[in-house]
């Protein structure tokens, strides 16, 4: 009997210190309600703006979950003057060892000293944060002028339209460039295809502008094309951007998973987040080979609302759930996410932007209610 | 008799002033707009328009122009020498849709057009039709789209192998032309604001250079609100409430990708109209769908685009009464739901569609 303690015991620390790129199928919950014997540590930027906010009503709602996950904080702020390069090192020696974070969105100002790449672009390429995933779902109880909308946008995350390289040939003519490359755009069409194999999804649309720019955006819808090839269960289609948007706002059913470059991806990921409700409602994340960060889909500071305790937690409780369900605490997560949708499908505590008048600590209330009242699996 | 030196001034007068006079207005009057029919539907809807501006006795003669691409001396691509003539004098053109082949040989049409005329803006107002019913309503905003530099600059070169970079081009100069046709445009028609729509967090100096010259050109016309706002706040808030914008000014990409959004909300490329400024006063007006090879000469397309840009090209020559006339038949016609082509969820054909604004325009004189 001690040899089968001891034994249990390095098995499930074992199991739960594996980290994956991607989620595998949903596994059922067991029946009495599992509980980790490790703490699980976890990365945690809260940002500007209403980030540290948002990430207050995700530790309000794992305290009174029983969540096992311990949070390591780190004030990253260019807007605020709490960046440097040795906080830009902590965070991301934090990251390399717990392998998951959160984090709200690192304010950028338009002002630059030095450096063009803000310091999100930076963690984004210094962790290898390629693809970034914003799954849209229409959240039950709360309609839009487009209800039952279930799409996934994955967008490539490090090149393209960021490259943050920008000069002055001749005053008052300024050059940007684009990089498109072969490896990456095969790297984020495989994960898409991967992502769509692994979610049961059924077709993949490539999202381009190959007819004007023909050899950066005609080299990632090539290089799409034939790793499409490897998938012959999956359809494969392609489109312009700008029909793009426009079938976005009059059928948005005809999508079901989009892969693109960044650009178009800061836009259609806005876009289809305003289609289901805004920005506080649709969760999203960034994955490298090795780590995964939780955050918003749409990523706004969303400054005006600091202080004000009217911001949206629902994004940021979503993305949670989605971090809880990576490592592998499945029944932690289906707690968090069952008690928000249950809140908002409700209607009766309502968040500004959703059209009520409740209070972001009136919105947790209500969520850590529900998990209290959790139906018995 | 001492009346008498004031018989012949007084003939004179009324040979000149009611009769002469008005035929020499009328004739000098009539202005001559370069047409360009184009590819696929182009022709039909080209003529539905004619017969509309007939019914309409509209003072406008219109001249036919082909700008297919043609190989000039050196190898350089170039439209016919006839068009070019032709728009040059007549200063306002009238073009429907032009195929644009996706693989290399010779440029596309529209590119050819533009670098031709030095056409720097495009203005596309989108207002909701009343009678064709959108998930949006109450859309009534301008996108006025930087069309010479940008992201369309067509610098592209392969570094090594596997490495593409596309260059982004922002001129100080193009940028303030742009900014400062903005902020005319939104005196000229009453509209309260402009807002620059703009990524400068991430291109900090491209973009940057953009919105500082906007703010100068708003230092310039104080009437006029100005606001800026990142392109993806756009975006989000669009979707959401299409109200709060008004005129939107931008560079080329995100012009290319926010009107194209904007027609969505409306209903389509099939009803949204579109005007390209030029530099020397000309001015193209187009309509923006494709050229439909599918039904072309099957009577089946729908002319509102194009009849919506002539419209707006109206408009723009001053001719207000005609162009209210014309657009209040069109949107009675939609609205009245019985003759609507196929793309508006009818089954008629294009020629009773034209036949029916005929009929109402004719009733209005």
């Amino acid at each position: 009997t001690y040899f089968f303690f001891v034994f249990s015991i390095t098995y499930t620390v074992s199991q739960c210190n594996i980290s994956k790129c991607l989620n595998l199928s949903d596994q059922h919950p067991e029946a009495p309600p599992a509980r980790a014997d490790a703490t699980f540590r976890v990365t945690m930027v809260p940002g500007d703006g209403v980030g540290p906010e948002l990430m207050t009503a995700v530790k309000e709602v794992f305290k009174a979950g029983d969540v096992p996950v311990e949070f390591e904080e780190f004030h990253l702020s260019e807007v605020q003057n709490m960046a440097s390069e040795e906080k830009l090192d902590q965070v991301l020696t934090s990251m390399k060892t717990n392998k998951v974070a959160m984090k709200g969105k690192i304010h950028t100002p338009m002002e630059f000293k030095g450096e063009l790449a803000s310091y999100e672009m930076r963690l984004r390429r210094k962790l290898d944060l390629f693809a970034n995933v914003v799954h849209v779902n229409s959240l039950p109880g709360y309609s839009t002028r487009h209800n039952n909308l279930d799409l996934v946008i994955i967008r490539e995350q490090t090149e393209g339209e960021y490259s943050s390289l920008e000069h002055e040939s001749v005053t008052g003519v300024i050059e940007c460039l684009k990089i498109i490359t072969r490896e990456k755009s095969r790297r984020i069409a495989k994960f898409a295809f991967d992502y769509a194999t692994k979610k049961g999804r059924n077709k993949v649309t490539a999202v381009h502008k190959a007819n004007i720019m023909k050899l950066a955006d005609g080299l990632f819808l090539q290089s799409c094309a034939e790793i499409a090839q490897l998938y012959p269960k999956i359809q494969y289609e392609n489109i312009i951007i700008d029909n793009c948007c426009m079938q976005l706002v009059q059928n948005p059913y005809q999508f079901d998973v989009l892969v693109m470059p960044n650009l178009y991806g800061n836009i259609i990921d806005n876009l289809a987040a305003g289609l289901v409700g805004g920005a506080g409602v649709v969760p999203g994340e960034s994955y490298s080979a090795e780590y995964a960060v939780f955050e918003t889909g749409a990523r706004h500071p969303f400054a005006q609302a600091v202080g004000r305790n009217i911001a949206n937690p629902t994004a940021m409780l979503l993305s949670a759930s989605n971090m809880l369900r990576h490592l592998n605490l499945e029944y932690h997560s289906n707690m968090v996410s069952d008690a928000v949708k249950r809140v908002i499908k409700q209607g009766k505590v309502r968040t500004r932007d959703l059209g009520g008048y409740s209070t972001t600590s009136d919105f947790v209330r209500a969520v850590v209610e529900n998990l209290r009242h959790r139906p018995a699996n | 008799i001492w009346y008498g030196h004031f018989l012949l001034p007084y003939l004179l007068n009324q040979i000149l002033f009611s009769i002469a006079l008005p035929q020499f207005l009328q004739l000098s009057l009539i202005q001559t707009v370069t047409l360009i029919p184009g590819d696929g539907i182009g022709p039909e809807i080209s003529t539905a328009v004619m017969k509309i501006f007939e019914a309409a006795e509209a003072p406008i003669q219109w001249e036919e122009r082909n700008v297919t691409a043609i190989q000039g001396p050196g190898g350089k691509w170039m439209i016919p020498p006839d068009a070019k003539e032709s728009m040059d004098r007549n200063k306002i053109g009238l073009k429907g849709p032009l195929k644009t082949p996706i693989a290399a040989g010779h440029p596309s049409m529209n590119l050819l057009l533009r670098k031709t005329f030095d056409l720097y803006a495009n203005v596309r107002p989108c207002v909701s039709i009343e009678g064709y019913k959108t998930p949006y309503s109450d859309v009534n905003l301008v996108t006025i789209r930087e069309n010479t530099e940008g992201e369309y600059s067509g610098i592209e070169h392969v570094i090594v192998d596997g490495v593409v970079q596309s260059i982004k081009l922002i001129t100080e100069q193009a940028s303030q032309r742009i900014a400062d046709y903005a902020f005319e445009y939104a005196r000229n028609n009453q509209r309260a604001s402009v807002t620059a729509v703009h990524k400068a967090n991430i291109m900090r100096m491209s973009d940057g250079l953009f919105l500082r010259k906007c703010r100068e050109a708003a230092e310039k016309h104080k009437d006029v609100k100005f606001t800026e706002m990142y392109l993806d706040t756009v975006c989000l808030n669009m979707v959401q409430d299409p109200t709060q914008f008004d005129v939107l000014v931008m560079p080329n990409l995100y012009g290319d990708i926010l009107s194209d959004l904007c027609a969505g909300l409306i209903g389509g490329l099939g009803v949204t109209p579109s005007g390209n400024i030029g530099a020397n006063g000309v001015a193209i007006f187009e309509s923006v769908h494709g050229t439909a090879p599918d039904i072309a000469g099957k009577d089946m397309a729908n002319p509102t685009a194009l009849l919506l840009s002539a419209v707006m090209m109206l408009r723009h020559m001053g001719l207000h009464g005609h162009a209210k006339k014309i657009e209040a038949a069109c949107f009675d016609t939609i609205r009245d739901e019985k003759v609507r082509t196929k793309d508006l969820g009818g089954n008629s054909k294009c020629s009773e569609f034209t036949e029916a604004i005929c009929q109402r325009v004719r009733d209005m004189q």
